[in-house]
């Protein structure tokens, strides 16, 4: 009975000892580019304006969409504004603002004075659907196909560098 | 100079802790009922080499020599003198000197103070402190050295993290050591009650007043860290679970648990091997939050920058104490059969400590899960808030429950007594008043408040009733007083705290649903180690048309080149109020965090009520243990 004890105890901590082991030579920094060429998970989303939600399998009619998570109170969401204007007027491609742990009338006020890029308006309030799109701070663009498989990652506001390169891909 | 003149006191500290390992091994075997008087010399010399290479990592800090590596990474000669000296234990490696000499002032005043007759246990005890201290002198002078030389001499340093410029933190650290390594005795001294098979009252006395100074410090210490991040970080919060501020929380789950099984030890009811395992577990957490926190496997704004090599140092070190341990305990444990009955102060005891372990698994998984699930799977997850409130709220009801009832029954007996008592009245009476006065829907808030008014109320009888009768326990009043308190603030805090996120231009205005905010002026001011940007803010309230000025900064600091953002808090009696601005990057907007936080005042001296309790029991320990 204690050789037991002593093995299942040596057991545990070498399982211990071995994991945290490993997990010193871990990547620190959360970094969401691994998620590139990989598809988005299916999930409801809630529309802005309205009570409905919208699951992302119906992104699958457009050639190509753009998420970007966006919200009022964040400041590099109002230096990247005007580039995600000019992503708008591109034509195949389609533009979805996910607002971000916001204030809805704040958030009305922003996109009344600085213009609503967007095709479709939704929302994630707490914060819980975003992580399913990796997203863990705000402003983050992700360009996606209509097999909904990530084609490019923003992480932070979106620059012209950027806006071009998305124009490239979505043109080809 | 100071280089050489650091590592060779350190090389001496090292040696003489040989010899102390050599005199108690020998003294061990020997029918002597004294220890010798040359323990005790070496033990002063150990400790007089040990500050003084402290003392010397000052100097260098004081009068900026860059010589040493440590000193130019972590300081600068603009840097106040305050800073300077914070800056010392600002750093891994000045912060292990400073981890390695209170362990040596414990190792010492345990020798010199112990009151325990046996010699045996305090040899044995000696023997593993010392252990401890070469173990963390060798991972020093290998791995960490803050003595290291630096050539050529650079003129300037490279200055200290802004966020540690602060006084909060310059004594966070500190108060944190004592509690963390005062947990080293009690760990040396359970293994060593075991070897030598000491009573369970000459083991409960010996450690009781350790426990204590350890418990209080280790309270003062999360409570500075947390008044900290209130003002540093700038986002209003005073605990945000991060798991740094868990690696606190662990040991002082354990200790708390501690602190109470000992007063049924002391009585001889039982729990020794219970206590023992405390004890172990205690300074076995302490150094999982060492290696937590250094090893850089956490991502927080605590972590020291991070090396893998030290971190394999401390988790190899861990993993052999904890086996160490567990041999020992199992070797040497005594069987005890003890029945505890029912309703007793023992089995109040009892409960609490199981209160405690279930805190502490509930915060140890949320801490280690995410390393783990990153580890084996490679799917990051972060465990915040939203898990802890989850699983611990429901369980402060019981626990606020039993600590009102518990302490007003007695030892060994089994009485059952009745709820129904003019306690209960009043605290129904006055959770009513608070219900009406908050309105606040949710049963499980509304059971949690009525539990903390249930326990100090009680507590106020209890203060009364002792006060009559001149018996006065004054520390466990206070302690419990303040506990009941802490939980109440905490939750009418998180009830009526105000938050609003918007942006303004200078001279505009915004208005929310109490408060007018208008943004009057913007000032640039140079200070010797930084700029600032700061921002006149007018806030008044609609209701009571009141109005305060608020001036946030947003400091740039230039060595090395960090922005801070400071909060500006106005505070009261009853209710702070907290703003925080920055800068939107190429614009003049700013966004404007501002909140309202009720009876921050209240949960800060809360938490010194808990803490004073503690430091009041270490001084009336002489009384007590003559009853």
């Amino acid at each position: 009975m204690k050789k037991i004890k002593y093995i299942l105890i040596s057991i545990l901590f070498s399982f211990l000892f071995i994991i945290l082991y490993l997990s010193l030579d871990n990547e620190k920094i959360y970094n969401t580019q691994d998620l590139i060429g990989k598809k988005i998970s299916e999930v409801e989303i809630n529309l802005f304006q309205s009570n409905r939600t919208i699951n992302t399998k119906e992104l699958t009619n457009n050639e190509f969409t753009v998420l970007n998570f966006w919200a009022s109170w964040c400041g590099p969401c109002r230096d990247e504004h005007p580039n995600l204007v000019r992503l708008s007027k591109i034509k195949n491609l389609k533009l979805i603002g996910i607002n971000f742990k916001d204030n809805k009338d704040n958030a009305k006020t922003f996109l009344k004075e600085n213009g609503n890029p967007f095709d479709l308006l939704a929302e994630d309030k707490d914060g819980k659907n975003s992580i399913n799109f990796g997203v863990y701070g705000i402003p983050e663009t992700i360009l996606i196909d209509s097999e909904l498989r990530i084609l490019k990652k923003y992480i932070g506001p979106l620059n012209i560098k950027e806006v071009n390169e998305i124009r490239k891909i979505v043109k080809k | 100079m100071l280089s050489n003149l650091g590592n060779i006191f350190v090389i001496i500290a090292l040696l003489i802790s040989f010899i102390l390992i050599f005199f108690s091994l020998r003294e061990f075997k020997t029918n002597n009922n004294l220890i010798p008087g040359k323990i005790f010399k070496f033990s002063l010399i150990q400790l007089f080499f040990s500050i003084s290479s402290f003392v010397i990592l000052l100097i260098a800090y004081i009068f900026s020599d860059f010589s040493l590596v440590n000193v130019f990474e972590n300081s600068h000669t603009n840097k106040p003198l305050f800073y300077k000296i914070s800056g010392t234990w600002g750093n891994h490696e000045g912060s292990l000197l400073l981890w390695i000499n209170i362990l040596v002032l414990f190792s010492t005043l345990f020798l010199f103070i112990n009151k325990n007759r046996d010699k045996n246990f305090k040899i044995l005890t000696l023997l593993f402190q010392n252990i401890l201290i070469v173990i963390f002198l060798i991972f020093l002078l290998i791995n960490s050295n803050p003595f290291s030389k630096l050539f050529p001499i650079p003129l300037e340093g490279l200055g200290l993290n802004p966020i540690l410029q602060d006084p909060a933190l310059a004594i966070h650290p500190p108060l944190l050591y004592v509690g963390f390594v005062g947990s080293s005795i009690y760990f040396s001294a359970a293994l060593a009650a075991l070897i030598s098979k000491i009573d369970s009252r000459s083991l409960a006395i010996s450690i009781k007043p350790w426990v204590l100074v350890s418990w209080f410090f280790q309270t003062v210490g999360i409570l500075v860290g947390s008044i900290w991040a209130y003002y540093e970080l700038g986002w209003g919060g005073y605990w945000f679970w991060d798991p740094v501020e868990n690696s606190s929380l662990m040991p002082w789950f354990v200790m708390t648990a501690l602190l109470h099984s000992i007063l049924v030890l002391e009585r001889r009811i039982g729990l020794y091997s219970w206590v023992i395992v405390l004890s172990i577990l205690t300074f076995t957490m302490s150094v999982t939050g060492t290696f937590l926190v250094r090893s850089g496997i956490l991502n927080s704004v605590h972590t020291f920058a991070s090396d893998p090599s030290r971190g394999l140092f401390i988790l190899s070190f861990l993993m052999v104490m904890i086996f160490y341990s567990i041999f020992i305990f199992f070797k040497y444990a005594p069987k005890e059969n003890k029945q505890f009955r029912m309703f007793s102060k023992e089995s109040f005891i009892i409960a609490n400590n199981w209160f405690m372990i279930f805190f502490l698994a509930v915060v140890l998984i949320g801490t280690l899960y995410p390393v783990f699930l990153d580890t084996i799977t490679g799917s990051k997850i972060s465990v915040g808030p939203p898990y802890y409130n989850l699983i611990l709220a429901p369980f402060l009801i019981p626990l606020l429950f039993l600590m009102t009832s518990g302490p007003n029954y007695k030892w060994i007996s089994s009485e059952v007594k009745s709820f129904f008592n003019l306690v209960l009245v009043v605290s129904v009476t006055l959770f009513l008043i608070t219900f009406f006065l908050i309105q606040e829907n949710s049963f499980l808030l509304n059971l949690i408040l009525f539990f903390s008014i249930y326990l100090v109320t009680q507590t106020l009888f209890d203060l009364y009733e002792s006060l009559k009768r001149r018996n006065i326990n004054i520390s466990r009043i206070i302690s419990h007083l303040g506990f009941g308190l802490l939980i109440f603030f905490i939750y009418v805090n998180h009830i009526f705290s105000i938050e609003n996120n918007f942006n303004l231009k200078l001279g505009e205005t915004k208005k929310t649903t109490h408060h007018i905010i208008k943004f009057d002026n913007l000032e640039e001011q140079s200070v010797k180690n930084y700029k600032s940007i700061v921002g006149h803010f007018s806030i008044s309230d609609l209701k009571t048309l009141k109005s305060k000025e608020l001036k946030p900064e947003i400091r740039v600091y230039d060595k090395p080149i960090t922005i801070t953002y400071e909060a500006s808090i106005k505070s009261n009696l009853f209710s702070d109020t907290y703003l925080t601005m920055s800068n939107i990057s190429d614009t003049d907007i700013f966004n404007i965090k501002f909140q309202v936080k009720p009876f921050m005042n209240f949960i800060w001296i809360s938490v010194l009520l808990l803490s004073l309790g503690g430091i009041l029991n270490f001084f009336n320990r002489e009384k007590n243990e003559k009853n």
